[in-house]
């Protein structure tokens, strides 16, 4: 497995590729900074509230199967130059399970940077051929009347999960369910749990 | 302009490995080549990656979601478990066309 | 190409490539490095200017060889492919890098 730390050699080409974009008046630091800060402003609670917010509104839930782009700006994601987001849902009896085989495609605008396990060549790998032995790594075993949907993101599109909401979760706030939705949950290898307390 | 392929028509994924040729840039999946499936969805029009990776002039294709049954890909998958797939048309055909 | 047996997957087209049939997946998620946020930004910025593509930088990130495919990290692979995107394009010269 690649280490995770960038060798030497790869963060000097990096400062010398940014010193020559910079003589050359292509890219500042100062611009690499405030792109970085508007990246790591996306994040899973995007995605997190997005879903939330469809378990108790129908009108968005809606939208958010229909455009999930547009879906995505009215929660503050920026989908200026991005491509387009799909939403799939869940259903009693479905289970969605988003990966991508040729590189790593990745909802980033909701979901914010992909993670390692997402990235790696390992999932890449088996989510298409052995996802039930995927999802089981994560403590996530269905039923065999639950059909696994393996969704390979190949193409043009990102996808994010809308997920079952979980029984027990009646009455709760927006906010309290959003608590439940990850990055994990969202692309499909956990389901959403009520933790054991009870909501106030 | 109509796609090609509608909701629920049965299709296969052209048997071609154009990986013979070269370095080329394809988004359609070696497992899926030959297989057979069903158009879920159409997502629209977008332009050819194969030409846009090498800044050539890109023509639109449609692009469809394609649902197949795992089983048929690999035999040891679950029965019921499918795989839901973005393809280009001009990767796919009528299953029809060749039974 | 019919008659004979198809060619293996391109290197990165890894969906069931069977090598990694017994690799577990590590579930944890370290966070990035800084050299990690920085490439990623650069590449941002870059797409924005348009001085690289999605499908570009898809390519290049294929060309690698498999040994530097496996090899290095998820963002030191970007910065390789920003690199041949660039350099291929003449936005800067390999006199830059040396």
């Amino acid at each position: 497995m690649p280490k995770p730390d960038p060798r030497p050699e790869s963060i000097a080409l990096l400062e010398r590729l940014v010193a020559a974009l910079a003589a050359r008046g292509i890219v500042s630091e100062e611009e690499i900074a405030a792109k970085r800060a508007a990246t790591e402003r996306a994040s899973p609670q995007i995605g997190a509230r997005m879903v939330a917010r469809a378990w108790i509104d129908p009108a968005f839930r809606a939208l958010l199967l229909a455009d999930g782009s547009r879906a995505a700006s009215l929660f503050g994601a920026d989908m200026r130059g991005q491509p387009p987001l799909g939403v799939l849902e869940d259903r009693p009896g479905l289970h969605h399970l988003v990966v991508c085989t040729l590189c790593s495609c990745y909802p980033r605008a909701v979901l914010g940077y992909p993670p390692a396990w997402y990235k790696s060549q390992a999932y890449r790998a088996r989510a298409v051929r052995d996802p039930r032995r995927v999802l089981a790594e994560w403590g996530t075993v269905l039923p065999p009347d639950v059909q696994v949907r393996v969704v390979d993101s190949t193409a043009e599109y990102r996808w994010m999960v809308l997920p079952l909401r979980p029984a027990g979760t009646e009455g709760w706030e927006e906010a309290q369910l959003a608590s439940l939705i990850t990055a994990e949950t969202l692309v499909g290898v956990r389901l959403p749990q009520p933790g054991p307390a009870l909501p106030a | 302009m109509t796609p090609r392929f509608a909701p629920g028509q049965r299709v296969r994924v052209r048997p071609v490995w154009p990986e013979a040729l070269g370095r080329l840039h394809l988004r359609t999946p070696h497992y899926l080549r030959g297989q057979a499936g069903v158009i879920e969805r159409c997502l629209g029009r977008f332009p050819n990656p194969e030409d846009l990776a090498f800044r050539r002039p890109a023509a639109e294709r449609d692009l469809y979601h394609v649902l197949f049954d795992q089983r048929a890909i690999w035999p040891e998958a679950a029965p019921g478990d499918t795989l839901l797939v973005e393809i280009f048309e001009h990767w796919l055909e009528a299953a029809d066309a060749q039974a | 190409m019919a008659q004979s047996e198809p060619p293996p997957p391109y290197h990165h087209d890894l969906g069931g490539a069977a090598r990694f049939r017994c690799t577990p997946i590590e579930p944890d998620d370290p966070p990035l490095s800084d050299f990690d946020r920085r490439v990623d930004a650069l590449r941002a910025l870059l797409r924005q200017k348009g001085l690289i593509t999605t499908d570009e930088q898809r390519l290049a990130i294929e060309s690698l060889p498999p040994e530097a495919y496996d090899g290095l990290t998820y963002y030191e692979k970007w910065l390789r492919a920003i690199v041949a995107v660039l350099l291929a394009r003449g936005v800067i010269g390999w006199e830059d890098l040396a």
